[in-house]
C-alpha cells in the first residue's frame, strides 16, 4: 500500500493541459493514480475505469452521455468518483443504462456529484463496501417504465448511502439482496414509484431519511432485521400510495419515524414481531392499516394526531396477537383518576365506521355525517362488530413531547 | 320587492329574544371549541357536526313559527295596494337576512378570527347557505299548511329527514348495492339533501389525506375541480330558489 501511494502519480485533463480528454487519461494512468479533471464538457462516450484510480472533477466538469452512451462503467476496486455533472446517459429498454455503474467491484467511493436527466442514477451490483455520499440525482421521467431507479443496489453488501436527494427517478433509492447497508440523511421526494423500496434485504439500517411525495411512498418487502429510525414519511398521496408499505418485514424495528400528511401511514402485512415505537403520526387518512396477517407486533409509546381513523383491520373476530400499548390517541374520551398518566379504561381504536370503510368503501361520503356518529357512539357502548381485543389498555394521557 | 317591509321584518326579527338567544348560543360554543381545541381543524371538525344540525333546525323551525304568527300581518299587508310577490319575497329577504346575521356573528366571526383558512371559509359559506336553504323551504311549508301545528309538525320532520333519515336510507341502499359502480351515482344522489352537500364540501377540506383513497378521489374529482365547484355552487342556490319559487306562486293564489 505505502509503495503504490509513493508510486502515485497526478493526471491533469482539461484544455489547457497535454492531456484532453478523460479517455487518454485513463489509458495513462496506473493503478492508485489520481486523475484531476478541470471544468469543460466532456462528451466521450462511454468511459471504462478499469484501474484503481481517483476520478476527481474541479469546478465541477460535465460528462456527457449525449442519450446514447453509459458516461461511466466499473470494472475494478478502489475507485473513487467525485465532483462531477454526470447527464443525459442512454436509455434502453433491454440494460440498465446508468450513470455511474459498478460491475462488481469493492470500496468504491462515489461523492459530491450532480446526476442529472439519466436512466438509472447510480447502479452497483455485485459491490461491496461502497460510499455513495453527498449525490443529488434528478431525473425527468414521464412514465415508470421510462425512466430507471436513482440509486439501485443489486447484491450487495456493507454500502453506505448518505445525505443524496433523489428527485424524478422511478424508485428513489432500490436495494435487492443487498446487506448490511446503512441509508442515511437522504432526501428522496417526487420519485414516480417508491421513495425508498427493498426486497430481500436484510440486517439493513435507515435513519433520519425524508420521503416525500412519491407516487407510491415508501414499499419494503420479504426482508428480515431492519432498523428504521427518525425517517419522515409525508405527502405521499394517492388509492395506492402508503407512507410505509410493509409486507412480509419480521423482526424489525421501526422507531421515532414521522408519519404526516399520507393516505396511509403504515400498512402491514404478514409482518411479524416488529417493534413499533414512539413514531409520530399526524393528519394521516390511515395512521395504520394492520392486516389480520400480521401477528406477534408491538406498537408502544406512539402518537396519534388527527388522523381521520387511527387503525383500520380487516379481521373482526380471531385473536389478535398484537399488543398496543401505552401510545397517545387524541381520540381518546377515557379519564384518569389516579393520576397514573395513563387513561383507566381501554382506548377502542378502530371505528365501527372504519370497518365499515374496509367492506364499503363509497360509505366515505358518509363519514362525519350525524347518522355515522351516531353508529360509532352505539358501537363504542356495546361493541359487536369491531375487534373486542385489539385495544390499548393503557392509553397515554397527555402527548409524549418529543 | 319593498324596502319598507323588508326592514320592518327585520328589525321585529333583531329584537326577537328568539335570534338574539339563538345567536349568543353559537357564539359561545363556536367560542369554546376554539378556545379548548389547540388545532384548528379539529375545531372546525367539532363546529361541523353544530353548524349540520343546529342550523338547519333552527333555520327552519324559527322561520314556520314566525310566518304563522305574522299571519294577522302578512293580511294586513295583502289588503294594502302592493304585489303579493313583492310581500312573500320581502318576508324571505328579511328573514333570511336575520338568520345569516345570526350565523355570521355566532359562527362566522369566530370561525374567520380562529382558523382562517380555506376549510374555515367553507364552513362560513355552508352555514350562510343552509340558512338561506331552509328558511326558503320553511316559506313553502307554511304557506302549503293553513294549520300552525301541522306546519311546524312538517318542519321538524324535513329537518329529521334531511339531517338523519336521508343519510340512513342513503347507508342502507349503499349497502344493497355495493356490487356495483355507484361512486358517480352517489354524488348525485347526495345533491338531493343539501346538508350532504355541505358536510362533503368541508370533508374534502379536513380529511384531504383520507380523501385522496381511492373513493375519496372520485368525490374529489368532482367537487375539487372548478366545474365542480360552481356545480355545488349552482345547486345550493337551487335549494334556496326552487321553494322560495313555488311557495310565492302558491302564495299568489292562496285564499287568505
Amino acid at each position: 500500500m505505502v509503495v503504490g501511494i509513493s508510486h502515485a502519480a497526478t493526471i491533469k485533463v482539461g484544455k489547457q493541459y497535454p492531456v484532453t480528454t478523460i479517455q487518454q487519461a485513463l489509458e495513462k494512468a496506473n493503478d492508485g493514480d489520481t486523475l484531476l479533471v478541470y471544468t469543460g464538457h466532456y462528451a466521450e462516450g462511454n468511459l471504462t475505469i478499469e484501474k484503481r484510480i481517483m476520478l476527481i472533477g474541479i469546478d465541477r466538469p460535465i460528462i456527457d452521455g449525449q442519450h446514447k452512451h453509459e458516461p461511466i462503467s466499473i470494472r475494478t476496486d478502489d475507485v473513487t468518483i467525485k465532483g462531477f455533472t454526470i447527464q443525459k446517459s442512454g436509455h434502453s429498454s433491454m440494460a440498465d443504462i446508468a450513470a455511474i455503474k459498478i460491475y462488481s467491484g469493492k470500496n468504491i467511493s462515489i461523492e459530491d456529484n450532480i446526476l442529472d436527466d439519466n436512466f438509472f442514477g447510480i447502479y452497483l451490483q455485485g459491490a461491496s463496501n461502497c460510499r455513495i455520499i453527498n449525490n443529488k440525482l434528478q431525473a425527468y421521467g414521464k412514465a415508470e417504465h421510462l425512466v430507471g431507479n436513482g440509486i439501485h443496489s443489486w447484491k450487495s453488501n456493507n454500502i453506505i448511502i448518505e445525505d443524496n436527494e433523489i428527485i424524478g427517478h422511478r424508485d428513489g433509492v432500490y436495494l435487492e439482496f443487498v446487506t448490511h447497508t446503512r441509508v442515511e440523511r437522504n432526501l428522496s421526494h417526487n420519485n414516480l414509484r417508491y421513495g425508498l423500496h427493498f426486497m430481500f434485504s436484510h440486517d439493513n439500517e435507515y435513519h433520519y431519511n425524508t420521503f416525500r411525495s412519491n407516487g407510491a411512498g415508501v414499499a419494503v418487502m420479504y426482508t428480515q432485521r431492519v432498523r428504521m429510525e427518525h425517517n419522515i414519511f409525508e405527502e405521499n398521496w394517492g388509492d395506492a400510495a402508503y407512507g410505509l408499505l410493509l409486507k412480509d418485514i419480521t423482526d424489525s424495528h421501526i422507531l421515532n419515524n414521522t408519519f404526516v400528511k399520507n393516505t396511509t401511514g403504515i400498512y402491514m402485512e404478514g409482518s411479524n414481531r416488529l417493534q413499533i415505537h414512539q413514531n409520530n403520526f399526524e393528519s394521516n387518512g390511515w395512521a395504520i392499516r394492520i392486516f389480520s396477517s400480521c401477528m406477534n407486533n408491538t406498537l408502544e409509546q406512539n402518537s396519534f394526531v388527527q388522523n381521520t381513523f387511527d387503525i383500520a383491520t380487516n379481521g373482526s373476530s380471531g385473536k389478535t396477537t398484537n399488543i398496543f400499548t401505552g401510545n397517545y390517541w387524541d381520540k381518546y374520551e377515557g379519564y384518569d383518576l389516579d393520576k397514573n398518566g395513563y387513561g383507566d379504561v381501554p382506548h377502542h381504536p378502530v371505528s365501527l365506521f372504519s370497518m365499515l370503510i374496509e367492506r364499503y368503501p363509497t360509505a366515505m361520503i358518509l363519514f362525519r355525517s350525524f347518522m355515522v356518529t351516531l353508529f360509532d357512539r352505539t358501537e363504542k357502548m356495546i361493541p359487536s362488530l369491531t375487534p373486542e381485543n385489539l385495544k390499548d389498555e393503557k392509553p397515554l394521557m397527555k402527548l409524549p413531547t418529543s | 320587492m319593498n324596502n319598507k317591509i323588508i326592514k320592518y321584518v327585520i328589525t321585529d326579527l333583531l329584537r326577537n329574544r328568539t335570534i338574539l338567544v339563538y345567536t349568543l348560543v353559537l357564539l359561545a360554543l363556536s367560542l369554546s371549541i376554539f378556545m379548548i381545541e389547540d388545532n384548528t381543524d379539529k375545531g372546525i371538525a367539532s363546529l361541523l357536526n353544530i353548524v349540520l344540525f343546529v342550523i338547519p333546525l333552527v333555520s327552519i323551525v324559527f322561520s314556520t313559527i314566525y310566518l304563522y304568527n305574522s299571519s294577522e300581518f302578512i293580511a294586513l299587508l295583502v289588503s294594502q295596494p302592493l304585489k303579493r310577490q313583492t310581500i312573500w319575497l320581502s318576508l324571505f329577504i328579511g328573514l333570511a337576512t336575520a338568520m345569516s346575521l345570526a350565523f355570521l356573528v355566532g359562527v362566522g366571526i369566530p370561525t374567520l378570527l380562529f382558523a382562517p383558512g380555506i376549510s374555515g371559509i367553507t364552513l362560513v359559506i355552508d352555514g350562510l347557505l343552509l340558512s338561506l336553504i331552509f328558511v326558503s323551504i320553511a316559506m313553502w311549508t307554511s304557506v302549503r299548511i293553513r294549520d300552525k301545528a301541522k306546519g311546524i309538525g312538517l318542519a321538524i320532520m324535513l329537518w329529521l329527514y334531511f339531517a338523519l333519515i336521508f343519510d340512513a336510507l342513503l347507508l342502507f341502499a349503499l349497502f344493497q348495492f355495493a356490487d356495483y359502480p355507484i361512486e358517480n351515482l352517489m354524488i348525485a344522489v347526495c345533491m338531493l339533501n343539501p346538508i350532504d352537500i355541505s358536510r362533503i364540501l368541508i370533508l374534502l377540506q379536513i380529511d384531504l389525506s383520507a380523501m385522496m383513497g381511492y373513493t375519496g378521489a372520485i368525490f374529489r374529482n368532482f367537487f375539487g375541480t372548478h366545474s365542480g365547484m360552481i356545480i355545488t355552487f349552482i345547486i345550493m342556490l337551487l335549494w334556496a330558489a326552487i321553494p322560495l319559487y313555488f311557495s310565492t306562486r302558491f302564495f299568489k293564489q292562496k285564499d287568505l
